[in-house]
């Protein structure tokens, strides 16, 4: 790498104050040449992580396109173009409309749950409380930890073994008379998903809450006192006031944590394994690829997991790069 | 509320005294109770792991050991101390090359663009929020054919690949912080991009390249899905050891209990001490850094 960088890098001036290659007047090639060596060796020095970035990020999702659009069914087969088969046939299968519409239940709950519990705890800390830097480093302390081992205790608080056996937070109920809350957690049918995005919430409302401290605190306090002046109660400053200005902060998390959602793995993984009652698509895609070993059908399953994160990945980029360059950089 | 700066961190101001104090009160009172749940796991994950194997049951499952025992935690030592050994051979190359590459390509992006670098800056970002999924057959396919799996490579080459949008986007951001002027002073004495870099940025990069190698140390750390693809049982980090040992139904919970937290000391241990710099690198995930 150093080869090809460093020598365009010393040519574009580096070797002294006076610039040995001063254009001549009016050669509109030798224009061309300067301009082009003001930024080649810039280019230059971006085109490793550019070279790297292109294979490894566009290349290989181009290559994983190809072979869901393709009928390599078995990872021996030459597998043939086949258009958009694989991508309609995965609907008339049971278990992938089951697998998608756990990860819709589980990515509504996490983030409509992060986000909530995450402003609650930005809002109780925002006008500083006492021990605050201890509540902060608490609360943002699993988001320093993996998902496979929060997973570890997480299987073992949300236990579904009946209550002779119960382990976890229904022996807890047991102890304090709440038998009523006793419940089967994530293998139950109809809210399982729901209380599988609890440990996700527990990991992640820590950063939502870094994320509105430092939006609330950002808001200038000239506006909250002019809002004040005009006769709003705190709380008509928080509606009023500060929340608008919070938008930007809102859609970051959102965007953040709904695509760790919608890929979410490890998580499912440590508590549940695969079965199929807690099924998502990345881990219905681990047992295609891996255990089925049916290549085209897991690279259709990650295709639509690609297609679920640009849809709201890239409007959100490029609206940010955009009032990124309006607010003049 | 002119004197607002100091208020704001004590005690709140604003309202009447009263009316404060009770508010303040009734707040604290939330934040404990939020706090315990917060604490619950860590306490059920160090509680246990003290417990002896006899103890380690449903019925005394949130009391504090009888008798506390070191047991759990030597077992789950001997269970993890490849893993561990492992994830520390993969993570550090992986965060310093990434680092490396990101401190350039964020110079260049802050500071001495090229046409179309808005454009190549997107996409590299775009390479943060890409499912590893839509890549996991293809880098499969290709460590396999090259004869490259098995061995801690393909997941040091994962690792270092994908976190070049992350550092990059974190060098940016804080390269474009400079003073302006330093680096036309630089230029005006027509040093090029390489003495530039040298001389006048490198020398003020410690806190971003102590945020991103944070940031990919953890991150790399705490990754499952490329560790569990990329990598055969001889290279496997803890991440991937962890979840055998607790997915085994013959572990007792002590073990499993006193491996999980030891699989998670470094990061918690960073983040504990420098929690500054664990932060930025979170903040810049969400782009505004």
């Amino acid at each position: 790498m150093s080869e090809p960088t460093t020598r365009p890098g010393a040519a574009s001036g580096g070797t002294g104050p006076p610039r040995p290659t001063r254009p001549r007047h009016g050669s509109r090639g030798a224009r061309l040449l300067t301009r082009v060596r003001s930024w080649l060796p810039s280019l230059l020095l971006v085109s490793p992580s550019i070279l790297l970035l292109g294979l490894f990020v566009y290349g290989m999702i181009g290559w994983n396109t190809r072979l869901a659009l393709s009928d390599q069914h078995r990872p021996i087969d030459e597998g043939s173009f086949v258009g958009l088969d694989n991508f309609v046939a995965l609907w008339q299968e049971a278990r992938w409309p089951a697998a998608v519409n756990n990860a819709i239940v589980f990515t509504v709950v996490f983030v409509g749950g992060a986000l909530l519990l995450g402003w609650l705890l930005g809002l109780l800390l925002d006008k500083g409380i006492r021990g605050e830097p201890v509540f902060r480093t608490l609360f943002l302390a699993p988001m320093a930890v993996s998902f496979i081992a929060t997973g570890v205790v997480w299987r073992w608080l949300m236990n579904p073994a009946p209550v002779e056996r119960a382990t976890g937070l229904n022996a807890l109920f047991v102890q304090f008379n709440l038998d009523f809350l006793v419940n089967t957690w994530w293998t139950a049918p109809d809210f399982g998903m729901a209380a599988m995005a609890l440990p996700a919430i527990w990991q992640l409302s820590g950063y939502v809450m870094a994320l509105f401290l430092a939006g609330f605190r950002g808001v200038p306090e000239e506006l909250r006192e002019a809002a004040r002046v005009d006769g709003c109660s705190e709380w008509g400053v928080y509606w009023h006031v500060v929340m608008p200005q919070l938008r930007p902060v809102t859609l970051s998390a959102v965007i953040i944590i709904g695509h760790m959602s919608l890929k979410v793995f490890d998580l499912i993984i440590a508590i549940a394994g695969q079965q199929i009652v807690a099924d998502v698509p990345a881990v219905y895609m681990w047992s295609t690829v891996f255990e089925v070993r049916d290549p085209a059908k897991g690279a259709t399953i990650a295709s639509y997991l690609l297609v679920a994160v640009a849809v709201f990945v890239i409007p959100y980029l490029v609206w940010t790069m955009r009032k990124e360059r309006s607010e003049g950089r | 509320m002119s004197q607002s700066a100091p208020d704001r961190v004590i005690a709140p101001g604003g309202g009447t005294a009263g009316t404060t104090r009770r508010g303040q009160a009734v707040k604290f009172a939330v934040l404990v109770v939020l706090a315990a749940f917060f604490l619950m796991p860590m306490y059920v994950l160090v509680v246990t792991g003290f417990k002896p194997f006899a103890e380690a049951t449903s019925a005394r499952a949130w009391l504090l050991p009888r008798q506390w025992s070191t047991e759990g935690w030597a077992a789950a030592w001997t269970a993890l101390a490849p893993g561990l050994w492992n994830s520390v051979r993969m993570v550090v190359p992986a965060a310093v090359i990434s680092a490396v590459l990101g401190s350039l390509n964020g110079y260049v992006m802050a500071r001495w663009r090229f046409p179309g670098a808005d454009t190549v800056f997107t996409l590299f970002l775009f390479g943060m929020f890409i499912p590893y999924q839509a890549v996991m057959i293809p880098l499969q396919q290709i460590m396999v054919s090259s004869g490259l799996m098995g061995g801690l490579f393909p997941l040091i080459l994962a690792h270092t690949v994908y976190g070049i949008p992350i550092c990059t986007l974190i060098f940016r951001n804080y390269y474009a912080s400079i003073p302006h002027t330093l680096i036309e002073a630089a230029r005006v004495d027509g040093a090029g991009l390489l003495r530039t870099y040298a001389h006048v940025v490198l020398p003020v990069s410690a806190p971003a390249f102590a945020v991103t190698l944070i940031w990919q140390f953890t991150s790399a750390w705490n990754d499952f899905l490329f560790a569990v693809f990329l990598t055969g049982p001889r290279s496997w980090p803890v991440t991937v050891q962890l979840n055998n040992v607790a997915g085994s139904m013959v572990v007792p919970y002590n073990q499993q209990m006193a491996a999980a937290v030891l699989a998670s000391l470094p990061t918690l241990v960073i983040y504990l001490l420098l929690g500054r710099y664990f932060m930025r690198g979170l903040m810049a995930g969400a782009l505004k850094g």
